[in-house]
């Protein structure tokens, strides 16, 4: 190595140089608790539990979602649909999702037959206990 | 008394407590435990589109004992798990646990006999954070919910001892439809009333 080389000064102007360039360039940094990032299209966030027209959930516990899930974290019981829904025999009693073990992979959705469950762009919120991500079927419902 | 009273005029008094909270809180030297694909996402938090810098918590230490948030991200095998177990009680107190992940916190996808299902069985954490990976917004909630712990003055869950059984979650919620494994408890929850 030559002394022009040993003492570095060039390598140093040169890296310099670097970071005065992107000091006038464009920010890409987004304030993100401040500012929202624009969610991309077909974003999936957390489940949905869509309603009908006369307010009932259209889910009729065919478990469909929770046998094609591939962390298996929908637990549904079934119950049979009061006599005057005449078009199911059956609906859910219980429809948990446990948001800590579902991966967003939006398998249930597809596999639904009546459009029942939809995810939703909405972000999953953080929690400090296993037990809050547990969402029941009120709070799917509502979602 | 006299003189107290009249210093109180002056002098305000606080906590020297609250100013440490403060320091601690925007400057958390997070140690990344990367084994999967989530550290692929931690990394993109950390770059400078979402940059940590922003809430100090920007300098990554790979040594256990010079930082104070433990972020779990991938995949804990069985074998791991005493690994994670070292570097975490390598750690200098007081330290908070970030599970980021679905596999980290539950174990996601892989319910197979290699894979720890939740590292909240061995190591006390304090936040959750789910997804597969995590949006980086995700990861920024989480840090700001360890910012807000430390804030408020809640004791991190290293100082609350070892788990109570009954906090961690020991139902591992399947399907009904899923082949019964012995290891898992299996009870279903019970009927709600008036539903
Ligand atoms: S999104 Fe995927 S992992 Fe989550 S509940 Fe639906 S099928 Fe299961
Ligand atoms: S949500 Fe859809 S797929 Fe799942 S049980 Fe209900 S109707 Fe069947
Ligand atoms: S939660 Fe998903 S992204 Fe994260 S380590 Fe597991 S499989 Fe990878």
């Amino acid at each position: 190595m030559g002394l022009w080389r040993r003492i570095y000064l060039p390598a140093i102007l040169k890296g310099l140089s670097i970071t005065l360039r992107h000091v006038f360039r464009r920010k890409v940094t987004l304030e993100y608790p401040e500012v929202l990032p624009p969610v991309p299209r077909g974003s999936r966030g957390t489940h949905r539990l869509n309603k009908d027209e006369l307010g009932r959930e259209r889910c009729v516990a065919c478990f469909l979602c929770a046998t094609v899930c591939p962390s298996r974290c929908i637990t549904i019981v079934a119950e049979e649909a009061p006599a005057e829904w005449p078009d199911r025999d059956k609906r859910p009693r219980v429809f948990d999702i446990d948001m800590l073990r579902c991966i967003f992979c939006g398998y249930c959705e597809e596999a639904c037959p009546c459009d029942a469950i939809e995810l939703t762009p909405k972000f999953y919120p953080v929690g400090t206990r296993r037990e809050e991500f547990v969402w029941t079927k009120e709070r799917l419902l509502s979602n | 008394m006299a003189f107290v009273e009249e210093l109180n005029e002056f002098v305000y008094t606080t906590r020297i407590g609250r100013l440490v909270d403060w320091a601690r809180k925007n400057s958390l030297w997070p140690m990344p435990f990367g084994t999967a694909c989530c550290a692929i996402e931690f990394m993109a938090t950390a770059a400078s589109k979402y940059d940590l810098a922003r809430f100090g918590a920007e300098v990554l230490r790979f040594s256990p004992r010079q930082s104070d948030l433990l972020i779990v991200a991938g995949r804990v095998s069985i074998k791991m798990m005493p690994v994670l177990i070292r570097i975490y009680e390598q750690m200098p107190e007081p330290k908070w646990v970030i599970s980021m992940g679905a596999c980290a916190s539950s174990g996601g996808v892989f319910d197979t006999y290699t894979l720890v299902q939740g590292i909240d069985q061995f190591i006390p954490v304090d936040v959750y954070v789910p997804g597969c990976p995590p949006r980086p917004e995700n990861l920024i909630d989480g840090i700001i919910r360890v910012q807000r712990r430390i804030e408020t003055g809640e004791s991190p869950a290293s100082a609350l001892g070892p788990l109570r059984a009954e906090q961690r979650c020991t139902e591992n919620r399947r399907s009904p439809w899923a082949p019964l494994d012995p290891r898992v408890p299996h009870a279903l929850p019970p009927a709600t009333p008036g539903l």
